[in-house]
């Protein structure tokens, strides 16, 4: 006798109960969700950025330059160092060499205060991992790849700590920002009308720096091609302002950094005489160096250096002592507020690249929703119309099952938190397609052995019986595909690949546990002599 | 109710005597097939060429003429405009920038800088070359490790003859999908890489039928000649094998024809894929069997359910 034991029964009745209990939230609107009761689920299926419109970022951090940066941190430091030493550490050639540091000793008698001068720079920059090799008199400091690998993982974490806060200065709602692989950066910021603004800020570095310019020389003698500058100072572009050949403005800048962006507290975009600015305000340190730069230097141009270019050289009428001051330059009322943004979110350690952009916007979005609601409802209907064609009654449980099997994927997206993309949208409505399959087989598989002489309850027996293990062959070689999929493919295709692989999971309980447990308590009650099949 | 009976029963189709031909057939079109991908490529999207993509809605009807001449003066090397779906919609697609990403981003500023604010951008993407490259090598990386992963799955599962039947039914149907779209000039991206996974996944669901049931006759009929026995085998799955076609192409149909603009290469190609794999498993993934000297004595491992006497009390 086919028996369906009362465990399965339950096991199906929670299945469809929690099942439909998770996929309702989607039912309502955003509105309508806060009014469930916090007993029952609320969670609403998560949109992709293809579907609710949004921009979507890789970046990837300059590693280069952030190696480049440690070695002229290295060389500050070593400087310092032998030139602190009693008596002074003779050294020439200091500078960098390919990956590493060298400088050349002048006396071998030094080696020893030398090494312990790498030692303290060791233990101040918190990185045990440089690689020392004495050659006679040369010294070469390098740093391993473990030490390297520890300054990039920070220079990623602090790129994106200076990410989340420019972006979140924007004001958008749930930006994702996190790191993919060594090296890169993946932001994703839904609902966002302009992607340009947001690229922008992102890949602008910030850094602010405040220098004196050489006012013993001119720039036109000393920037350009073929021409020397005087030592201690470099040669920068203008932003704004430019020459009658349409070339920027150079201004030769002196080394020394007056004072530095990350002394400052505050910054705003405001007005002064008609005109948007940038007002700021310096922390103590910042203030009082600021102050004394600017007392001891009245009467000189100052430059105000944002990513190695000049945005305004202002003369010092007076001492600058509150630790306040204004930068104006040729701003829009919006370029004066993102100057104002990067700079209250601080520098970027090192440059950030835009490996890759997808932006969609949320019109796009709402119509390809509809269109895939559209598409979805449609082929249900008409899959559930051909099965019952088909298979009568039997196909018409199939349809149940069909049905149930849609609330489940809505229910497990849900629960899951996954993210449902358009590609996904896609997945489910071929699951529509591929879900019937098993019940195909099993009813096929049914009306054989029925043809064969058996009696209804028999067929139906071994038709499940056999069909069973040809099912279970034939969806985990596509499981296997959605997990490679998941794997391998990015965004949007990971999205089919969930909505695939639960789609098969779930079409694999309806059919075996579902649709079986109508068929056996239909022959139970009915008890006929021939199958309707 | 009477039931509408889509596929005849009890049919006794000789398949296997067209395996010459349709093998010379397939052969045929694979052929072309890494002919065409030779001598014509494919047209890569720019998930995989790398290169700029605006989607973009004008007001009114959009003037193609007008936004040629003003993308075309940019200097941004090749534009090409498409309408997409509507008269209002234009795809927008511009070659990748020499140069490195930075390149593409200051080309898509001037771009949008040309088209003006009364424009509205539905979408926007830029993919760099150094990620091209790598979408390349995950999307390969993907369908060989998935064809390797099913290929041991059956060998596992059957024998290694059905193991290398069902591979060479799959490599045919992917090829003939890469042919399919270099012929046509179709866009091939990242969702046809994905696409062609899933082609991969419904043809060998379909060839593991068959394959299961040519098992289960091999325990059954032991003294049957293999090519009646393949037939049998085909014959007794041929309703599922249509009926299951039938409904997966129902759906993809919908999504071809409502499913909007952005899924209508995935679901061509689907389409394509699901006939295709419906042919291979019948015509290309049996009849090969029949050259890969099966023995039987090797598949009675396992259970031997040969009972053909109907079944008596069966907990659960």
């Amino acid at each position: 006798m086919v028996y369906f034991a009362k465990w399965k029964i339950i096991i199906v009745a929670i299945v469809c109960v929690f099942g439909i209990a998770t996929a309702v939230p989607n039912l309502f609107s955003e509105k309508g969700v806060e009014g469930i009761p916090g007993w029952l689920p609320s969670q609403q299926i998560n949109l992709g950025l293809d579907l609710q419109g949004g921009s979507h970022l890789l970046l990837e951090v300059d590693v280069a330059s952030v190696l480049s940066q440690r070695r002229e941190g290295m060389i500050d430091s070593l400087r310092d160092g032998l030139r602190r030493g009693s008596p002074r550490i003779g050294y020439r050639r200091l500078g960098a060499r390919g990956e590493c540091v060298g400088f050349d000793l002048v006396k071998q008698e030094d080696l020893t205060r030398a090494r312990r001068v790498i030692r303290n720079l060791e233990s101040n920059t918190f990185d045990p991992t440089l690689d020392v090799n004495v050659d006679g008199l040369s010294v070469t400091v390098c740093s391993t790849e473990t030490g390297q690998r520890t300054i990039l993982s920070s220079a990623v974490q602090q790129s994106i700590e200076i990410v989340r806060r420019r972006i979140d200065e924007l004001g958008t709602r749930e930006p994702t920002i996190q790191r993919q692989g060594a090296d890169r950066i993946l932001v994703q910021v839904p609902g966002l009308d302009d992607p340009e603004r947001l690229k922008a800020l992102i890949g602008t570095t910030a850094k602010m720096t405040f220098h004196l310019l050489d006012q013993s020389n001119s720039a036109a003698a000393s920037c350009g091609a073929g021409r020397r500058r005087p030592p201690g100072t470099f040669c920068l572009p203008s932003q704004e302002d430019r020459d009658v050949n349409n070339n920027p403005i150079m201004y030769l800048v002196k080394r020394r950094v007056m004072v530095d962006g990350e002394n400052l507290v505050d910054a705003q975009g405001t007005f002064q005489d008609g005109q948007a600015v940038v007002s700021f305000r310096f922390d103590t340190v910042g203030a009082r160096r600021f102050g004394s730069v600017t007392r001891e230097n009245v009467g000189q141009p100052f430059a105000i250096v944002l990513d190695k270019k000049v945005i305004s050289a202002p003369v010092i009428r007076e001492p600058i002592l509150g630790g306040n001051g204004v930068i104006s330059g040729n701003f829009t009322i919006q370029a004066a507020q993102d100057l104002a943004l990067l700079l209250r979110a601080g520098a970027l350690p090192a440059p950030l690249t835009v490996l890759e952009e997808r932006t969609v916007g949320a019109e796009l979005g709402a119509d390809s929703i509809a269109a895939g609601k559209f598409a979805s409802i449609l082929a249900v209907v008409l899959v559930i119309v051909f099965m019952a064609a088909a298979y009568g009654m039997f196909g018409m449980m199939a349809d149940v099952a069909l049905a149930l099997n849609i609330v489940l994927i809505a229910a497990v997206l849900s629960m899951l938190q996954a993210t449902l993309t358009l590609p996904g949208i896609a997945g489910i409505v071929l699951t529509i397609g591929m879900a019937v399959d098993a019940n195909v087989l099993i009813f096929e598989r049914i009306r054989e052995e029925a043809r064969n002489g058996r009696t209804p309850i028999s067929a139906v027996d071994a038709g499940y019986k056999r069909a069973l293990t040809t099912i279970i062959d034939a969806n985990i070689t596509t499981l296997i595909a959605a997990v490679l999929l998941f794997q391998f493919g990015s965004g949007p295709i990971k999205g089919f690949a969930v909505t695939l692989a639960i789609g098969l999971l779930t079409s694999m309980f309806t059919a075996i546990m579902v649709t079986r447990m109508m068929v056996v308590i239909w022959l139970h009650r009915r008890r006929p002599k021939t199958l309707p099949l | 109710m009477r039931l509408i009976s889509f596929v005849p029963v009890g049919t006794k189709i000789n398949f296997l005597k067209f395996r010459k031909m349709a093998a010379v057939f397939s052969l045929f079109l694979c052929v072309a097939s890494v002919g065409l991908f030779a001598a014509k490529g494919l047209n890569f999207g720019i998930d995989f060429r790398g290169g700029i993509l605006l989607e973009i809605r004008t007001p009114g009807a959009a003037d193609m003429s007008k936004l040629r001449a003003s993308l075309g003066g940019l200097g941004l090397g090749e534009v090409q405009l498409q309408e997409f779906g509507q008269p209002t919609d234009v795809l927008i697609r511009i070659e990748r920038q020499a140069g490195g990403e930075k390149a593409q981003l200051v080309a898509v500023e001037i771009a949008k800088k040309a088209l003006g604010d009364e424009v509205n951008y539905r979408r926007t993407e830029f993919v760099g070359p150094k990620v091209g490259g790598e979408l390349i090598e995950a999307g390969v990386t993907a369908v060989l490790l998935a064809l390797g992963a099913m290929l041991v799955y059956i060998w596992f599962r059957f024998e290694w003859q059905f193991g290398v039947g069902a591979v060479i039914a799959i490599l045919h149907d992917v090829l003939l999908t890469i042919g399919i779209f270099s012929l046509l000039g179709l866009e091939f991206n990242l969702s046809t890489v994905a696409a062609i996974l899933t082609i991969a996944g419904y043809s060998i669901n379909d060839t593991v039928v068959v394959y299961d049931r040519v098992r289960e006759n091999l325990r059954k009929f032991k003294q049957m000649p293999l090519t009646e026995l393949l037939n049998l085998s085909i014959n007794a799955t041929l309703s599922r094998t249509l009926l299951t076609s039938v409904t997966t192409l129902i759906a993809l149909l919908t999504l071809y024809l409502f499913g909007g603009e952005v899924l209508r290469g995935f679901s061509f190609a689907m389409i394509w894929g699901v006939l295709v794999g419906t042919y291979s498993s019948i015509f290309i993934a049996v009849p090969l069997l029949v050259y890969m000297n099966l023995r039987r004595s090797g598949l009675i491992v396992g259970d031997t359910d040969d009972d053909d006497a109907p079944a008596g009390k069966t907990a659960n």
